[in-house]
């Protein structure tokens, strides 16, 4: 019965998800505000029936009702409980209920904490959603449903939990990046309900804004725990692959980075409005793009789910149908946008404008490189298939990297119109400070000299000067907005300092050893003291001990899953700030010999740190007074009804 | 107006511009970049150039894999369904999923003597998932 009522609440959800749509559209169209409030009634709906849906698969899994054949794929009576929550979202059906109870989360709260912004907007926002949260439902329903039965013939034992995702990291990384993808989806309903209304204006980029920096800030660590989970899980020590799927992630969240800052010049001068639309579209798009590149199987990719032609097929629609449709809106309504805005030399509009198309150019090279080999597939067909690799990737994404962090560091000392020439030139000087203090680096590192590296931790260090100067500066009259943006650059540049150098430095060495022997790496000793042997519920293992420095010990694994006849590398790290000790264990290589991997990974936390910082300089932005202060101003003033 | 309209083609020109060049240096780039993927029988029958780096995949050979005497070195027999093989040298630890009867794809060069010299070997990340460049190489069963 339980499965039957979660996929009978699912439904309700999709009746829901219609009835948000039709009251919000016709409601904003004919400014009825009973239309417009029983659209916000039925977002609460929508969400109590998901999360009963959601909540009821969760149960299947804990009471391991194998009678249910995504249970029976994804489970095991032998999982620890968290992991058989976790496992929910372990495979594609789970996942994507998942995906609509953020939805239908999102639109609840657009629905109730945005009752201040105007009538006909919020009607147009919630029916987007609501027509997004339709599709998305439609999909789970008809071609992904979760609760599908395994009947007459159920399985005394389910297939267990892919050992690779039994880790924090699948409790955690997939929640925070739906909620960021799905996020991205009301700031493509405030886009198209900008163009309804035909009124985009600095009160509109005002009420978006906050809503994009939460999105903006659950992709980013969403990523974040992404990257962090593959270099510790992976047992590699890796952090970014440009694996399609990455880039899949990686892709919208450099159009919502240009959104951002697209938006404030959109609030702060009324510029680039079109711009700004096409980017809310752009980078939902590129979400819907991710899924269906994910989901489909098209793609050669570590993190793909398995196969299934049809769903490719409706992910697509719902591709162009998302593309097309907001296209063809922005086609017959553009003209009501209009921008006249002037500025000229150095101007902060300058620096936006640069920030903007260096990372549409990084967005569209990566792109190019994730849909070339499909390309290549569809259109020249024939037996070759290609892969474009990691080089390609570094290779262009890099040096935009760099050209964007010079952009950056004028940034806070610009100013809107026009930026005197003496205050550019006065940041100049600070780039010769810190090109000295990148060269002495490699000293302290005592490592050789690269220049790339030299140069990259110059521009980082050049970034945070000037942005202490600047606040320093300013300290009187310092708003949240200015902190936040200066904060969110400096996280850029630590993680700019982090990723050059570990990409550089990183010293790794293949040993096999004898209980007793060491080895050198980065100049500390490694010494293999013990291998015990270890068991668990649902694993056995061996697990060595190797000492170094002062007295510390790290103890990697390498485990054994009978029931999926899998192995795993559980990697052994000591993390510090300035380098991490990195540990492999392979298990025994003949009688007396063990095999092992031993790596000295410089400034690697730098990079996570970054973000975080960044991550959480959008949180601080978004409490800037502003947006509530002027809020109701601008009901008054702008929008009289 | 006349102004105005010069400003929208300046941008209009610098857009075209911009564009064109970023997609002729994506384009070269990516001629450098990309690796070809070869089936066993491809490279069995001589169809790979010795230079660069490609990839291939099939089966792993069961009873194939072998363990240098020192070192972290391994070699293993990559077959498809046409029965050709090839033989791949890698040096460190497999990776998790890496098992022998099982799909793998690797990446390296092919050496004069006819060895597969892998710097990387891809795992998979979830055992139902075939990647699009082994359908039709080998068999997979759906148990």
């Amino acid at each position: 019965m339980i499965p039957e009522l979660g996929h009978f609440s699912a439904f309700l959800g999709l009746m829901s998800a219609v009835g948000i749509a039709l009251f919000g559209f016709f409601g904003a169209n004919q400014h009825r505000a009973s239309w417009v409030d029983m659209s916000i009634r039925l977002t609460k709906v929508q969400v109590a029936v998901l999360a009963l849906s959601f909540l009821l698969l969760i149960l299947a899994f804990l009471e391991d009702d194998f009678s249910v054949l995504y249970v029976a794929n994804n489970s095991n009576t032998a999982l620890p409980w968290y992991y058989k929550i976790a496992g929910v979202w372990g495979a594609h059906e789970g996942s994507f209920l998942l995906w609509t109870l953020v939805t239908a989360v999102w639109t609840v709260l657009v629905a109730t904490r945005a009752r201040h912004i105007p009538l006909k907007l919020h009607g147009y926002v919630l029916g987007t959603l609501g027509v997004l949260s339709f599709m998305f439902l439609a999909f789970l329903l008809f071609s992904s449903n979760p609760f599908e039965r395994l009947v007459p013939n159920v399985p005394i034992q389910g297939a267990d939990l892919n050992p690779v995702l039994q880790d924090i990291g699948q409790i955690i990384h997939p929640p925070m990046l739906y909620i960021g993808y799905v996020g991205f989806g009301v700031t493509f309903a405030f886009g198209i309900a900008a163009l309804a209304t035909g009124k985009i204006d600095s009160a509109w980029a005002r009420w978006v804004r906050p809503w994009v920096n939460v999105a903006w800030l659950f992709l980013t660590i969403g990523i974040v725990l992404g990257s962090w989970w593959a270099y510790y899980e992976l047992g590699w020590g890796g952090w970014w692959f440009w694996d399609p799927v990455e880039n899949a992630s990686f892709m919208p969240w450099l159009a919502g980075t240009a959104l951002i800052h697209s938006l404030s010049a959109t609030e702060k001068r009324g510029a680039f409005k079109n711009w700004t639309i096409l980017l809310t579209f752009l980078t939902f798009t590129l979400v819907l793009m991710g899924a269906f590149l994910v989901r489909s199987g098209v793609l050669s990719s570590v993190h793909a789910f398995a196969v299934d032609p049809q769903r490719g097929l409706i992910l697509l629609t719902i591709f162009i149908l998302v593309a097309g449709g907001s296209l063809v809106l922005y086609a017959f309504r553009a003209h009501t946008l209009n921008t006249q805005v002037q500025y000229w030399g150095v101007s902060r509009e300058l620096l936006l404008l640069i920030n903007n198309a260096l990372l549409v150019v990084a967005l569209f090279t990566i792109l190019l490189g994730t849909l070339y080999p499909l390309g290549h597939e569809w259109f020249v067909g024939g037996e070759e298939k290609l892969s474009v690799g990691e080089p390609y990737f570094n290779a262009m994404f890099v040096p935009i990297m760099l050209l964007l962090s010079f952009a950056l560091a004028i940034a806070p000392i610009s100013r809107w119109k026009h930026t005197p020439m003496r205050l550019v030139l006065n940041v100049l000087i600070f780039l010769g400070g810190s090109a000295v203090v990148a060269l002495l680096l490699p000293w302290i590192l005592a490592d050789g000299v690269h220049l790339g590296v030299s140069c990259a931790v110059a521009l980082a260090i050049w970034i945070i000067v000037t942005h202490a100067i600047a606040c320093y500066r300013q300290r009187k009259a310092l708003t949240l907005g200015f902190i936040g943006m200066s904060v969110a650059h400096v996280g850029f540049a630590i993680a700019v300092i982090g990723v050059a150098v570990v990409s550089v430095y990183t010293e790794s060495k293949d040993a096999r050893l004898e209980i007793g022997e060491s080895i050198e790496v980065s100049g500390t000793q490694f010494e293999l003291v013990s291998v015990q042997q270890t068991e668990s519920q649902n694993f056995i293992g061996e697990r060595a001990r190797f000492d170094f420095g002062f007295q510390q010990s790290l103890y990697p694994e390498r485990r054994y899953y009978p029931i999926r006849e899998q192995i795993t590398h559980e990697a052994a790290i000591a993390p510090g700030i300035f380098k991490d000790r990195y540990i492999t264990f392979a298990g025994p290589m003949d009688d007396n010999t063990w095999g092992v991997q031993i790596q000295n990974k410089p400034f690697q936390r730098w990079i996570w740190f970054g973000a975080v910082v960044a991550g959480i300089a959008a949180l601080i932005a978004m409490l800037d007074k502003r947006y509530r202060r002027l809020s109701q101003r601008d009901l008054e003033t702008k929008y009289p009804e | 107006m006349k102004s105005h309209r010069r400003r929208k083609l300046t941008i209009i020109i610098f857009l075209f511009v911009g564009s064109l060049t970023t997609v002729l240096i994506s384009i070269f780039a990516l001629q450098h970049y990309i690796d070809h993927f070869y089936s066993p029988e491809e490279i069995v029958n001589g169809e790979v150039p010795l230079k660069g780096t490609i990839r291939a995949g099939g089966m792993v050979k069961p009873d194939s894999l072998v363990y240098d005497s020192t070192g972290l070195g391994v070699q293993f027999d990559i077959t498809d369904l046409t029965g050709a093989t090839v033989r791949v040298h890698y040096e460190g630890i497999l990776p998790s999923l890496f098992r022998e009867g099982q799909g793998t794809i690797v990446h390296g060069n092919l050496n004069e003597k006819g060895l597969f010299i892998a710097k990387r070997i891809r795992a998979k990340h979830d055992e139902s998932y075939v990647p699009p460049e082994l359908e039709g190489l080998i068999e997979y069963d759906d148990s």
